[in-house]
């Protein structure tokens, strides 16, 4: 079982957003960057789950440059066998998604997981272009996922509900709360991982479809306003004649 | 321009699925809506009132299979020459967008939260709602995901025709097992009012009073992440920056500190009521309402102060 969790980078949940050069750049200063949660905590550990039960190999991807091989050093610390680099400057999810399954094409893969959206930009958009991509099945925002030959058995959110779903492999995944259980690297992974392999690839020629032109932070909440616990009827009817809510 | 709605209608039409049409009426055009699911023709005529021209229809399509949702909105946007493809951003729109955009080569901006402006870019939230973008396209076919509860639909029009489409979509590479939909609750994407609790509520014996105040209201109930990781509520009613985000218009919060990872699934509320005894949770800063109480002494006097405001006429 060849399995290719996609990585990519993200500023530490607790950063400080804040945007430079005429609020068109998102200021650096002081981030710490992290492996994306979603792709480390659930695609990640799941991926590794499975193949420590199944067997094969899991190679870790991301579309970078050199300062992002830190979340790659995590991520192969975590327990993945060997990474990619993309080296190229992530411009926008059509650009790295088609990076990434480029790569994938070349390699074979009998199943791709992701986080099911990055924390910064929320897009939701990666998983299901490399699905297109390479013309594959996907299922997004999973909550479980088993294999059992080469049927993978899934649940996922659906509008108001839980369904249960099953495809064949190979297949695209985007993982959610509840796949795994997040995997703190002890110093034998950390170790190893300064040996695992990591290669680095030229990008191959895209073009990219859209680009953030600007930024902003939402305008500062006005203060609250403080209701008396033993007078209820005023809070409704501030959310009735002040709010218009209810 | 001719402009292409996807509505997903499964089993019902959401109000994010008179928001798309509405928002796609707003940037203006000839509106074409294509659709999958088991609504009837009538109810999905509806949707001219909100501006489409007409609607075509493939009841064959397995929506939950991303790949036939996407050959057959393909195969629509060619047949009526769409420029501009509009989603509502659900559950299927973010396992379809993203594959149309590699399909047409079409430009894909997620979690609209408002009409393009006079340069024709888009803003969505970034950072979890921490901050806003403004978005650019660079292809000439675009896509646009409009986050639901961010645009306010108005009629302008009457009922229009439905017709048959076959979208060729091929076979479903997805097959479902089972679904399983709780009976009677209120979707939590789709509800308006929401009322929530925390690790203050102490267990989850004690959360008769919330769903006391949440039938007051005809409001959906949520939780914390910590009160769903220990079991208490299901994890379907996590909101949170790692469980559901939502943007209702009031959100309720009894019992929860407000750490910036539970802000980060509620920030896009209209309007934020916080409870707790603690007055320096972190949480009052980002209400617009705060009550300094103990939520098993407040919540049951809201919820009387609901149910005599529900009782009279206003």
């Amino acid at each position: 079982m060849k399995i290719l969790v996609c990585i990519s980078k993200s500023p530490d949940t607790t950063s400080k957003i804040a945007f430079s050069d005429g609020n068109k750049q998102f200021d650096e200063n002081g981030v710490q960057y992290i492996v994306n949660p979603y792709d480390e905590w659930y695609a990640l550990v799941r991926g590794l789950e499975l193949k420590e039960t199944l067997g094969g190999n899991l190679t870790i991807i991301t579309v970078g440059n050199a300062a992002d091989e830190a979340i790659i050093r995590k991520a192969l610390a975590i327990g993945a066998d060997d990474a990619v680099r993309i080296d190229a400057d992530p411009k926008d999810a059509y650009f790295t998604a088609v990076q990434i399954a480029e790569y994938a094409k070349t390699n074979g893969f009998d199943l791709i997981l992701t986080g099911k959206e990055t924390i910064n930009y929320n897009g939701s958009q990666v998983a299901g272009m490399i699905a297109e991509a390479l013309d594959l099945p996907f299922v997004s925002l999973a909550t479980k996922l088993d294999i059992n030959g080469t049927t993978a058995r899934m649940e996922q959110e659906i509008v108001g509900g839980v369904q249960v779903v099953e495809a064949n492999l190979p297949l695209v995944v985007s993982c959610a709360k509840g796949m795994a259980e997040q995997r703190i690297p002890n110093m034998r992974g950390i170790m190893a991982a300064r040996t695992k392999p990591l290669t680095v690839v030229a990008p191959a020629s895209v073009e990219d479809l859209t680009a953030y032109v600007e930024y902003g932070l939402p305008a500062a909440k006005s203060a609250v306003k403080m209701i008396d616990p033993n007078n209820m009827d005023e809070l409704v009817a501030l959310l009735h004649n002040e709010a218009k809510v209810i | 321009m001719n402009i292409l709605v996807y509505i997903n209608s499964s089993n019902h039409l959401a109000k994010s699925a008179f928001e798309a049409v509405a928002y796609a009426k707003k940037i203006g055009g000839t509106i074409t809506v294509v659709a999958t699911g088991s609504v009837d023709d009538a109810t999905l005529g509806t949707l001219g009132e909100y501006g489409a021209q007409k609607v075509l229809i493939d009841r064959s399509v397995a929506t939950e299979d991303s790949q036939q949702v996407t050959r057959l909105i393909a195969k629509a946007a060619e047949s009526t020459g769409a420029e501009l493809i509009i989603f509502s951003h659900d559950l299927v729109a973010k396992a379809v967008a993203p594959r149309l955009s590699v399909r047409l080569k079409a430009g894909l901006i997620s979690g609209a939260v408002d009409v393009p402006n006079a340069n024709g870019q888009v803003k969505v939230n970034v950072f979890s709602g921490k901050a806003f973008g403004f978005v650019s396209v660079k292809s000439a076919k675009k896509i646009i995901s409009l986050l639901p509860n961010s645009f306010q639909p108005e009629k302008t029009g009457s009922a229009c025709s439905v017709e048959a489409f076959d979208g060729a979509a091929g076979t479903s590479a997805i097959k479902v097992i089972e679904t399983k939909m709780p009976e009677g609750e209120i979707p939590l994407p789709e509800a308006e009012l929401v009322v929530s609790a925390g690790r203050g509520l102490k267990g989850p014996e004690n959360w008769g009073i919330v769903e006391d105040l949440a039938k007051a209201l005809g409001a959906a109930t949520a939780c914390s992440r910590p009160v769903a990781d220990i079991g208490w509520r299901p994890h379907h009613e996590h909101v949170g920056q790692t469980g559901v985000a939502i943007r209702p218009n009031l959100y309720i919060a009894a019992g929860i500190s407000g750490a910036i990872q539970h802000l980060a699934g509620v920030n896009g509320s209209k309007v934020i009521v916080v409870i707790n005894t603690d007055p320096e949770a972190p949480f009052f800063k980002a209400a617009d309402y705060g009550v300094v109480g103990d939520a098993f002494e407040v919540l049951p006097k809201l919820t009387e102060a609901v149910k005599k405001f529900r009782s009279t006429p206003h």
